[in-house]
């Protein structure tokens, strides 16, 4: 790993709060959104659903369809050739089923029809003959013998033989003897927890405008996290090469990790090919409900030891999530987060990934971590009860740290728990008085945070301005970071950058917009695409004074003789070289190109109050305070933002949120009505702080932190919540009727 | 699907009369818009009887008031003298929806959209009040407590439609009180809910009361024993706890996605409960 890369350094730009680049188009109603998207001679494209939870796909009929006047094309399964790759193939079944609809809402058919009334119109004349299957949507009656298999022959090696055929993996983490460890504790806690599946919950549908033309040709436009993806997965599909598919980006309203991938895209490809016409497809909130990827559900069980005093001597969890109907390796990032917080001498995670009749699950923030860390989380914290211990010193006395053997196998180097530990510490919030009814909760988070592979241009303008090119759709502010740093690199003002992301044919490959990755590895590629231009501005500052191009360095926005020896010559700004470019060699332009290493794991500590309603089960956030670790804060007000936004999911998830399915395995609550996230009126302010351990990877100190806030929320909710009743709770959501049981006011 | 803004009641009534196929009366459309969307109704004919003559009036009427059947949220809200002698209809009414959906919803709408959980019916039911339908062989009152019949049903028939609803004149010491839980603070549908009217007489005790729960049965429901637990009495615990024990033997609720058969049950008598505290405060009582 590159860890060689920070350097300290005063900063003049970053650090400041200046205002949004994509601001005024968004509060104006100018910004392009996926739906957005209009093209002559566009059709528009509907998909058809199964109703059934599990069912066989005997025969598809579109004869009735195509006959109705304005239909102009009708795709199954069967128009797409089947990829040879396992992934591919799994990510195209998603899209549009074959053979077996494998959840409520698979596609099973779309239409590309003239407009939205007679598309809808032809999806009710589309007539699929279902044979229903037996289905199961819970992830423990899904490992059970007997239980229906979802699909046949996806288990791995590496899955004990006995297991359930719905079981497609297993994992194993850790190091030491957990036997020996429990051996040495004083008290020892064994629990279970269940965990629902959520949803991200972004405002923006899918969309997708795909225009294919008969010479092969084609565009696609779409809201996504990452286009340059879009394209491999899509040219995959419809067998055609990277260079002929052009993917465009729009403006992005939320993604959380659920953009990840593709649902619609291909499917709009395939009506437009077959079509001959642009094809637009939009998805209503119920298809995103039942049809695009919410998280695993979850059931676990967690033992850990504690010595009286409090040190952990062992821990153990055995996870079982289910990704919905394909394989899944969430799991796996479960299973390595779930003690990361603890330095531990006797540490293991067992892990097994099992199908249930339920969508295929996509990345929400920190994905597969939050549930383990809630549960690992809740036990801690019923021990720190048990034991008489303030629970932030037993985090503190067990915190990883530099050195620390991480239960999933790497050496931490400098990490930030403890200063945010004792952060959280000395904060007022923690020892504020509460009242009756009252009880506080927190919880450590953890995320590995990724780098990849990235590629910026920077055009440096005549008139002494600068053009950003970068390649990740903006989800989180990062235009606004990107000019930063690049400011800050180039000195010049931020106002005269201008930071857009270009699509699959102006840059190399961008990974996703993932593993908080974008201002940590978009930033470290702008910074050094900012020196090669800064570089190249010397060279012809040289050229121009006629000195060696070593005798040139850049300060203040300007280039200047390093040192008496270069000569004496007045600096030289940006935009003196920028204007003379023409005669001393033609536009200038940084470029750089690399798969970034060297992303800094991410620790945070959550504190929340809450107050229950013994008669009715509720539960009211009092005050919530978020401590994180942020490297750098590039631009705060963004930081600050990720951690509220990801308490806020948190919020939802520990006392609300979850995909509740009826008996016959249909999802009840596709829709904002019953699939309850919070609202305003139910947060309280939450408050933030900001810790700033650099991490040595970047130049700036830069750590991703747009994963841990979503990871801590559910423990420390889970853990004030059952002080408050003086229970412990094990299921999640803890929505009012389970409080109420839980306290034994209803049987 | 043909749309009628009708000019004159008879025109509304003899239209809905006429159609053979499905009919929804427009009002807000705060329902029937968003079931449009949903592709949950497809009907042949929509009547907007919003401009009917007076049908967003509100006025004086022997004592009490008449509230015409479109009048929306925030125009009642807005209405001094109706939201002090009536608080507990005018907060049911008021917690539908948001600023926007008050702007356009109706009691009308909320009372024949049918839902078990509408807000706005447990207070009108527990006030006596009485809604004057429109029909094709004339008017006639019915109670708000005779119109529904079940999720999605009531018992207007084919061509009748609400105009006004009559608001009997106050007695001294009368006030009542509606509370619904929903696991959010706004923007959400009735777990359960309960309406309490009562009137305090001059002994400081509950003279008169009646009771009405919400989102625990197919319809809403009244509750005399409940009712009957706290006339007489100045809501002491004892009185309180029958009360609730009332409440919930008259629910008859459903286990669903929503909240479970107990939860309901539960929460119906805590509701209860805690809204006859409200009332009784709202009508000078001290406990
Ligand atoms: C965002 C949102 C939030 C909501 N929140 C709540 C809530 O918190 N609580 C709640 O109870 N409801 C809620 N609703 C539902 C709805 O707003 C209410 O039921 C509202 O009172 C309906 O009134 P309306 O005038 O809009 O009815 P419409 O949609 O116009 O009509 C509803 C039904 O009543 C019939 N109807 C209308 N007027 C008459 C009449 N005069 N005579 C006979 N039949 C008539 C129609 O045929 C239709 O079947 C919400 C709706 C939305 C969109």
């Amino acid at each position: 790993m590159a860890f060689d890369e920070y350097q300290k350094r005063e900063f003049k730009q970053v650090g400041t709060r200046p205002n949004r680049p994509d601001g005024v188009d968004k509060v104006t109603g100018r910004a392009m959104y996926g739906a957005d998207m209009t093209l002559p001679g566009m059709l528009i494209g509907r998909i058809l659903r199964s109703p059934h939870a599990h069912a066989k796909i005997k025969s598809i009929d579109a004869s009735a369809a195509l006959a109705l006047k304005g239909v102009k094309a009708v795709v199954t399964g069967d128009d797409f050739a089947r990829p040879e790759d396992d992934f591919l193939r799994d990510v195209q079944e998603n899209c549009m089923a074959r053979g077996k609809a494998l959840y409520d809402g698979h596609a099973v058919a779309a239409v590309a029809a003239i407009d939205a009334a007679t598309a809808k119109a032809a999806l009710k004349l589309i007539k699929v003959e279902y044979e229903i299957l037996p289905h199961v949507t819970d992830v423990d009656a899904a490992m059970k013998a007997g239980a229906p298999i979802v699909q046949e022959g996806r288990t791995l090696e590496n899955v004990p033989a006995g297991m359930s055929g719905n079981v497609t993996s297993h994992s194993e983490f850790g190091h030491g003897d957990p036997a020996a460890g429990f051996a040495k504790a004083d008290k020892v806690v064994e629990r279970s927890f269940k965990t629902a599946a959520t949803h991200q919950g972004y405002i923006e549908p899918h969309a997708a405008v795909a225009s294919v033309t008969t010479d092969g040709k084609a565009d696609l436009w779409c809201c996504t996290q990452g286009h340059f993806f879009v394209r491999t997965l899509c040219a995959g599909m419809m067998g055609m090469e990277a260079s002929q598919l052009r993917v465009t980006p729009s403006e992005i309203g939320g993604g959380f990790g659920g953009k990840t991938t593709v649902f619609i895209e291909p499917v709009a490809l395939m009506l437009s090919r077959k079509a001959g016409r642009p094809v637009k497809v939009v998805m209503t909130r119920d298809e995103v409900f039942r049809a695009t990827g919410p998280t695993v559900s979850t059931s676990i069980d967690v033992k850990i030891g504690m010595t009286k005093d409090g040190r952990i001597t062992a821990g153990e969890a055995y996870l079982r999530y289910s990704g919905g109907a394909f394989p899944c390796g969430t799991i796996d990032m479960g299973g390595q987060a779930a003690f990361a917080a603890y330095d531990l001498e006797h540490v293991r995670t067992y892990g097994w990934n099992v199908l249930t009749n339920r969508p295929k699950e996509a990345a929400y923030r920190a994905p597969g971590a939050p549930q383990a860390i809630y549960a690992v989380e809740s036990v801690v914290d019923e021990l720190c009860l048990a034991l008489k211990l303030d629970p932030l010193d037993v985090r503190l006395k067990n915190a990883a740290k530099k050195g620390t053997k991480s239960s999933y196998g790497p050496t931490f180097p400098d990490i930030g728990l403890v200063a945010t530990l004792e952060a959280a510490k000395k904060h007022p919030h923690y020892t504020a008085p509460l009242a009756e009814g009252q009880a506080r909760g927190l919880s450590c988070g953890f995320w590995f945070n990724f780098g990849g592979n990235t590629c910026v241009s920077l055009n440096v303008n005549t008139d002494g301005t600068v053009g950003i090119t970068e390649g990740n759709p903006d989800i989180g502010g990062s235009r606004a970071s990107v000019s930063l740093m690049a400011a800050e690199e180039l000195g010049i003002p931020y106002e005269q950058i201008r930071t857009i992301v270009a699509d699959t044919n102006s840059l190399g490959y961008n990974d996703v917009t993932d593993g908080s990755r974008v201002t940590f590895a978009v930033g470290l590629a702008t910074i050094k695409a900012a020196r090669d231009a800064v570089r190249k501005m010397c060279l012809r500052a040289a050229k121009i004074w006629d000195i060696d191009e070593e005798a040139v360095e850049w300060k203040d926005g300007a280039a200047v003789p390093a040192g008496p020896n270069a000569g004496r010559f007045p600096p030289m700004t940006l935009a003196e070289i920028a204007a003379d470019s023409f005669a001393t060699g033609g536009p200038i332009a940084g470029h750089h190109e690399v798969n970034v290493d060297g992303a800094g794991v991410s620790f945070g500590v959550h504190l929340v109050d809450v107050e229950v309603d013994r008669d009715t089960g509720a539960t009211k956030v009092l005050r919530y305070t978020i401590f994180q670790d942020a490297g750098k804060a590039v631009h705060p007000d963004y930081v600050e933002g990720q951690m509220q936004g990801g308490a806020v999911q948190g919020i939802g998830w520990a006392l609300n949120e979850e995909y509740i399915y009826g008996r016959d395995g249909r999802l009840q609550n596709a829709g904002f009505l019953d699939y309850r996230i919070p609202v305003a009126s139910d947060l309280p302010p939450i408050e933030t702080v900001i810790l700033e351990i650099p991490n040595p990877g970047h130049p700036y100190g830069v750590r991703g932190v747009g994963e841990t806030p979503i990871v801590p929320p559910l423990a420390a909710i889970s853990n004030a919540v059952s002080r408050a009743i003086g229970t412990r709770m094990c299921e999640l959501p803890m929505s009012p009727p389970r409080i109420l049981k839980a306290i034994g006011t209803t049987a | 699907m043909r749309y009628l803004a009708a000019q004159s009641v008879a025109e509304a009534t003899g239209a809905l009369a006429a159609e053979a196929g499905v009919t929804r009366i427009l009002s807000g459309g705060t329902d029937v818009l968003v079931q449009l969307k949903a592709g949950m109704v497809e009907p042949d004919l929509i009547v907007d009887v919003k401009k009917l003559p007076g049908m967003r009036e509100i006025r004086a009427e022997a004592g009490g008031f008449r509230v015409g059947a479109a009048v929306a949220g925030a125009e009642l809200g807005e209405h001094a003298a109706f939201c002090a002698a009536w608080p507990g209809v005018a907060e049911g009414f008021q917690l539908i929806g948001s600023t926007q959906v008050q702007g356009r919803a109706t009691m009308a709408g909320n009372l024949c959209n049918a839902s078990p959980a509408a807000d706005s019916v447990p207070a009108l039911v527990a006030g006596g009040v009485v809604a004057r339908i429109a029909g094709p062989g004339g008017e006639r009152d019915l109670p708000v407590a005779d119109i529904p019949a079940g999720p999605g049903k009531t018992n207007l028939k084919k061509g009748e439609f609400i105009t006004s609803f009559f608001f009997p004149a106050r007695a001294m010491g009368a006030s009542d009180a509606y509370l619904r839980f929903i696991p959010r603070t706004e923007m959400d549908i009735a777990v359960s809910s309960a309406a309490v009217n009562l009137t305090i007489g001059a002994d400081g005790k509950v003279s008169a009361a009646e009771v009405a729960l919400g989102a625990v049965a197919p319809t809403v429901v009244r509750v005399p024993a409940a009712a009957k637990a706290i006339i007489g009495t100045k809501l002491d615990d004892a009185a309180l706890a029958a009360m609730a024990k009332a409440c919930e033997a008259a629910c008859n609720p459903i286990d669903d996605k929503r909240g479970t058969i107990a939860f309901r049950t539960h929460t119906a008598g805590v509701l209860a409960c805690r809204a006859a505290r409200i009332a009784h405060e709202r009508a000078g009582g001290k406990a």
